[in-house]
């Protein structure tokens, strides 16, 4: 559209000298659409730096047979408390040293990124589905509806999130599954709070009204109206709810209540090297180290795509 | 107002009447509690004796309607750990959390709120950037490894302050930096935007025209209104911290209700776990109340609706 109107204006123009020595039409219109989009996040440096980190965990989780030197599960006790490479006794077959089980550091890290991954984009899976679909259709209904689901919504915000997924990986018997499950079912509530309030703000504007007016079924507006608008909003709840479900995974594993040994998650390592933090307190740093570097990075890229997608949504 | 208070009342009552039906059936619904409680090697017998005993052979609405019953008279059932009372229990260990969840949440106001005014009164200078950058930091550090890290750095290599135990206040400092960090960024974020919006408003320009005194306007007109919804927020966030207090509780070895919990947890003692989680959630409908009486008291707009 710009580009012809461009166009149609210079050639209008009859008091223009000679069109060769003003700079070409196309160099001063707007790039189109995705260009532009490009540009805004290329240019965000805190996202691009988080989405580099991003891409490197997820490859290493993808990766992790290919990459770990050793089986995370395999123990040898007679290799036990290896210390890393960086210490005099350290031996270079074990870059990171070993567990107290003798079993490989590096190996360990590097599949305990695959049950933070996992655990956390799977519960926040189930969670988006519950809290998008009640947070919509309290926004979108209104009325009794809303009122149930707020109400709803209140009951959960005054559950203890840990005490009840304690409680409840403890009476299911903790595995992955029940974690991901527990958390899933727990963690709804920000997306039923943001989905709700965006639905609200569009569910009387024009374009929604034109729809209702042309006789739309009520799921074709949602579906086909309100979700493709507010999928920006969406899409930051859920990277939040990612790192909100890996740090609670951790913190349930850590307690003991989670994912459960030989099973090498982060939270977990964490627990099985605190007896030995004073001597070798790379056992406790490193596995905390990787939950808050996947933390932060999946924060980074929330708040990046806050910028990008739902600017109005900033402080 | 008191519209407002009653039906915010009224909707408190139900909620926690929800939460006591939710904390009662979900560890009915999610096994057999008489065949945990047996354990392993129990024989089906034995499971039908101990169901007997603990009265679990009844129907569920039965058991509830008699737990509630109970309940509101003080008695929540007996421990089947301890020969003791729930309800004693909980009274033994409640102290000590709450002073833990007042320590941590008067550090989290002491670091966040002087940061979140700074970071207002100069945004995007260096001071805001550095408070937003900790704030981004502080959110993703797993609690129980900054507890850890505490423990390590100030307990056992500098030797300054004890790790366990509970029996003086000193012994609190740790636990509380622990557990009231987690807090601090959301406190800092809602200062800073609090006051941002508050700076920029008519009424701040007067009190510098009329020839005010900086700190008169900051304090006196700006952070007194800037500060409104972050007294709700903290009203919750304490709330948080008694949850939170669970990983601080074990790792400090402090005698709390967070410790009774994950102690009563791995001994399937689910008379206490369901006291806990309806005492916990209750506190925090509490708090929830006093917090938006609190902001309609100061802030006569929000009684509308």
């Amino acid at each position: 559209m710009a580009t012809t109107d461009g166009k149609a204006m210079a050639a209008g123009s009859a008091e223009m000298p000679d069109p060769g020595k003003w700079p070409s039409v196309e160099s001063v219109t707007q790039p189109d659409r995705f260009t532009m989009f490009a540009r805004r996040v290329l240019g965000h440096r805190s996202f691009m730096f988080a989405a580099t980190v991003m891409v490197l965990l997820i490859l290493m989780a993808l990766f992790a047979p290919l990459l770990a030197p050793h089986d995370p599960l395999g123990q040898d006790l007679s290799f036990r408390l290896i210390p890393p490479l960086w210490d005099a006794k350290g031996n270079p077959d074990y870059l990171l040293g070993t567990d107290m089980m003798g079993r490989d550091y590096v190996s360990r890290l590097i599949y305990g990124a695959r049950i933070s991954l996992l655990i956390g984009f799977c519960a926040m899976m189930i969670s988006g589905v519950l809290g998008t679909v009640m947070g919509v259709c309290a926004g979108y209904f209104g009325g009794k509806v809303d009122m149930a689901i707020t109400f709803l919504l209140t009951t959960r915000l005054t559950l203890p999130v840990i005490m009840v997924a304690l409680a409840l990986v403890a009476v299911a018997g903790g595995s992955l599954k029940t974690v991901v499950f527990v958390l899933g079912f727990l963690l709804w509530d920000r997306f039923t709070v943001v989905m709700r309030s965006a639905t609200m703000q569009i569910r009387n504007l024009d374009y929604v009204r034109a729809a209702r007016a042309i006789g739309c079924s009520t799921r074709r507006i949602i579906f086909s109206e309100i979700l493709p608008n507010i999928l920006g909003n969406l899409l930051v709840i859920a990277t939040f709810e990612i790192a909100h479900a890996i740090l609670l995974e951790a913190t349930l594993s850590f307690l003991g209540l989670g994912v459960q040994p030989p099973t090498p998650s982060w939270g977990l390592m964490v627990a099985e090297g605190r007896d030995y933090m004073l001597f070798e307190p790379h056992l406790v740093m490193l596995p905390g180290f990787a939950i808050f570097i996947l933390v932060v990075s999946i924060n980074l890229l929330g708040d990046g795509a806050r910028d990008i997608f739902a600017p109005e949504h900033r402080n | 107002m008191l519209n407002f208070m009653a039906k915010r009342l009224f909707v408190a009552v139900l909620v926690a009447f929800t939460v006591s039906v939710i904390a009662f059936s979900l560890l009915r619904l999610s096994g057999d509690l008489a065949t945990v409680i047996a354990g392993e090697d129990a024989t089906a017998k034995d499971i039908e004796i101990i169901r007997k005993q603990y009265g679990l052979d009844r129907p569920y609405y039965i058991q509830y309607l008699d737990w509630l019953g109970a309940g509101l008279h003080g008695d929540l059932g007996e421990s089947m750990f301890y020969p003791e009372k729930v309800t004693t229990l909980i009274k033994s260990r409640l102290p000590n959390t709450l002073t833990l969840a007042c320590f941590g949440l008067i550090f989290a106001m002491g670091l966040a709120i002087p940061m979140g005014v700074v970071a207002a009164l100069r945004p995007d200078s260096w001071v805001d950037r550095t408070a937003l950058t900790v704030a981004v930091f502080g959110q993703a550090l797993p609690g129980f490894w900054f507890a850890l890290i505490l423990m390590f750095v100030f307990g056992l290599f500098l030797r300054w302050l004890p790790i366990s135990g509970s029996d003086s206040l000193i012994n609190f400092i740790l636990p509380a930096v622990a557990l009231g960090y987690y807090s601090t960024p959301a406190v800092m974020r809602l200062t800073r935007t609090g006051m941002l919006e508050v700076l920029n408003s008519d009424y701040i320009r007067t009190a510098y025209a009329k020839g005010l005194p900086t700190y008169v306007v900051l304090f006196k007109h700006a952070l007194r209104n800037a500060i409104i919804p972050v007294v709700a927020l903290s009203a919750v966030q304490f709330g948080n911290m008694l949850s939170g207090a669970i990983v601080t509780e074990s790792i400090f070895q402090i005698q709390g209700i967070g410790q009774l919990t994950l102690e009563s947890i791995s001994r399937n003692d689910f008379q206490v776990v369901q006291a806990v989680l309806l005492l916990v959630a209750c506190i925090y409908i509490g708090l929830m109340l006093v917090g938006d009486l609190l902001n309609a008291w100061l802030d006569p707009r929000l009684r509308v609706n």
